[in-house]
């Protein structure tokens, strides 16, 4: 495998002059393996840890969520959480840390864009999906780890500090929580390969999650347009996250909020396929 | 081996590469030569499948680069000195690097020893100097002992002891029979590296060939001869003697001759014949600069021009033309390369509004019909005794270039 034959060669050969004969070619003494997904996981794993923006970008969605999480569960008393689960102090922390998941998301494959490492990157791995979903893994296995870890420690020290006031499961808000804003991130880290640039790719993934909890007071004031902000208002991402910490729980856990992201995530992901297959580095 | 096919690549309305076709062997290090933005980094691009040709083909051992099964083992590259993230240190980008096809951890310390990068194994890219920056580059490019090299300038920014070294490199992974591929603007560097040379100019293909055929291709050997100094008549005689014998002269500016078409001995013999002395007999061998940029002038996309500073000047009376101060050797024909020996040393168009230069010797008598551009009327102040050189110490500078613009050009390449 290492010396590939020649195939080519019959063709009518186009360069001239050549004034020798090929000289023998070099074979490596070290066995040549084929590469598979499991070696690009390594590589973006070392590439993850080895950056100083993935420690400063959870580190400070950590600080967030346990820091607001643990205000909130020293604000309230037992009675509060008759209704909703022990995780809820949580939620406010997550909604400013949810930026934090979607920088990381954007920077971890536009930061080689920017810097021109991914020139590298594809030349050491020509199979570009292979990269892309390594990326795409190792990042959601990271994001939803840490983000589940900062949600139940919340729970549990919410449920220590005020124990006893409800039985209410909260292990599931857990895992939906960690879900959706992991998600985000991966959505972030589809929109950052497509757009190839951090600030392009961090302002539009803002956008998305802001303007939908901002634009339906103004189409509210329209009456065609109410539907289209009721929609809005349903499944804008604070309003998602609201909904899976079931501060308002007349309408489900967030499950249909959670399936709508699914779903764009995994446009998004495909888009970001097709375009990385496509597209000069 | 690397197999281009008619490789072309159009960026909407610009063709960057157009019909490329070469091979690059084993065992012999190619050097990749073209000015600025010829396609040399575009077809380095295509090559590694990063682009994607928008015609023909290239392929690596038969294979397209995207279908290798495992591209770092195969083919080593170094681009880009800068394709880096700046905030892992040194160690853990090779590493990542060579996880991504398999190559054991101890690899990485092996080519960090290599290329001398071991003491700053742990430091930030971010902080790496050019020089530090290529090590890196050739370090990735080692990583897998590929068979096939490809590096794009590799000696940018490296000391005196670091182009040593990869000159040294690129010959002995050469020499154990591995196809290297190294593009560079140092003429002096891969005339000293390079066994073979592709030239590439607007995207074409002009040359694909030895070292020493290029150079024999496209510049003139020719011998200086001199006369004493004290006895102009001889000077004359021994002209009208080599001109009678078939050989082609052109008086150079201190009074020696340019011969072409004559071998030494038979100067010497004519010389002999016609009774003149000689003070000096000398062959003059092109380099490859001057074989270079005789076969490149065409094709240089961007020249520098004369920095004329007048937006720094106080505005001229109108009509007035500001005196101008060439500096010696900038934009003199001759500077750089003497003309072609025979018909089809110019083989493209030379660029619009200058015929090509004639043919060695061309009856192009100074100042026929076209004016000096150094002789123009300019109407010096006074005050200006600065060192304009006057028109007449310029015997040579029309014939070779008749029509030469008065704005002084050069090939940005002629630093």
């Amino acid at each position: 495998m290492s010396t590939p034959q020649p195939q080519t060669h019959q063709q009518a050969a186009p360069a001239p002059n050549w004034q020798s004969a090929p000289g023998t070619s070099y074979t490596s003494p070290i066995p040549v393996t084929r590469t598979h997904l499991g070696h690009a996981l390594t590589s973006e794993w070392t590439k993850i840890k080895s950056v100083r923006s993935t420690m400063w970008t959870l580190g400070v969605f950590l600080l967030l969520v346990v820091g607001i999480g643990l205000l909130v569960a020293a604000q309230t008393n037992d009675n509060d959480y008759a209704d909703v689960p022990y995780t809820i102090p949580a939620f406010f922390g997550l909604i400013l840390g949810q930026i934090c998941l979607i920088t990381l998301g954007v920077l971890v494959v536009s930061s080689e864009y920017g810097t021109g490492m991914i020139r590298t990157t594809f030349t050491a791995s020509p199979q570009r999906h292979r990269v892309l979903t390594a990326k795409l893994l190792i990042f959601f296995v990271v994001a939803f780890v840490v983000s589940a870890l900062a949600i139940g420690f919340v729970g549990l020290v919410t449920s220590g500090m005020h124990g006893g006031a409800s039985d209410n499961e909260w292990g599931g808000t857990v895992l939906k929580g960690a879900l959706y804003v992991s998600l985000l991130g991966v959505l972030a880290l589809a929109v950052g390969s497509m757009l190839r640039h951090s600030a392009g790719a961090i302002t539009a993934m803002l956008g998305l999650v802001l303007v939908p909890a901002i634009l339906p007071a103004f189409l509210m004031m329209s009456e065609s347009l109410r539907t289209v902000g009721d929609k809005m208002m349903d499944y804008n991402a604070p309003n998602a996250l609201a909904k899976i910490f079931e501060i308002d729980s007349e309408n489900g856990g967030g499950t249909s909020q959670l399936v709508l992201l699914i779903g764009v995530t995994a446009a998004a992901i495909a888009g970001a396929y097709v375009l990385l297959e496509r597209r000069d580095v | 081996m690397i197999e281009a096919v008619g490789l072309t690549k159009r960026y909407g309305d610009k063709t960057a590469v157009y019909n490329l076709s070469f091979q690059v062997r084993p065992g012999s290090v190619t050097g990749f030569l073209g000015p600025n933005g010829s396609g040399k980094s575009t077809t380095m691009r295509m090559i590694l499948g990063l682009d994607n040709p928008s015609a023909g083909q290239v392929t690596i051992g038969g294979y397209s680069y995207r279908k290798l099964p495992n591209a770092p083992r195969q083919v080593g590259a170094l681009l880009d000195a800068k394709a880096v993230h700046g905030g892992r240190h040194a160690r853990n980008h090779l590493l990542c690097l060579a996880q991504l096809s398999g190559i054991p951890a101890r690899r990485v310390d092996e080519v960090l020893g290599v290329v001398g990068l071991q003491d700053v194994a742990k430091k930030r890219s971010k902080g790496f100097s050019l020089g530090m920056g290529q090590r890196l580059g050739i370090a990735a490019a080692l990583l897998g002992d590929p068979q096939v090299l490809l590096f794009d300038e590799p000696v940018n920014g490296l000391d005196p002891e670091g182009i040593l070294w990869v000159r040294n490199l690129m010959k002995s992974l050469a020499a154990e029979g591995r196809t290297v591929f190294v593009s560079s603007h140092l003429m002096s560097e891969m005339a000293v590296t390079a066994d073979h040379l592709i030239v590439i100019g607007r995207g074409q293909l002009l040359a694909d060939m030895s070292v020493r055929d290029f150079i024999s291709h496209n510049s003139a050997d020719f011998a200086r001869v001199r006369t004493p100094g004290t006895d102009p008549a001889q000077r004359e005689k021994l002209t009208a003697a080599l001109t009678e014998a078939g050989g082609q002269v052109l008086p150079e500016q201190d009074g020696a001759l340019r011969v072409t078409g004559l071998p030494l001995p038979r100067i010497s013999d004519l010389a002999h014949d016609a009774d003149v002395r000689l003070w000096e007999l000398s062959p003059h061998q092109a380099s490859l600069e001057e074989a270079y940029m005789r076969m490149t002038q065409g094709a240089v996309d961007y020249r520098s021009t004369t920095d004329q500073r007048a937006g720094l000047q106080q505005q001229l009376p109108p009509g007035a033309v500001p005196p101008q101060m060439p500096v010696p050797g900038q934009g003199q024909p001759g500077w750089y390369a003497p003309p072609p020996p025979q018909q089809g040393g110019q083989p493209f168009a030379m660029p619009q509004g200058q015929p090509p230069a004639g043919p060695y010797g061309a009856p192009g008598v100074p100042g026929a019909g076209e004016p000096n551009p150094y002789a123009q009327p300019a109407q010096p102040a006074p005050a200006q005794s600065a060192p304009a050189q006057p028109a007449p110490v310029q015997p040579s500078a029309a014939p070779a270039q008749p029509s030469a613009a008065p704005d002084l050009t050069k090939p940005e390449d002629a630093r």
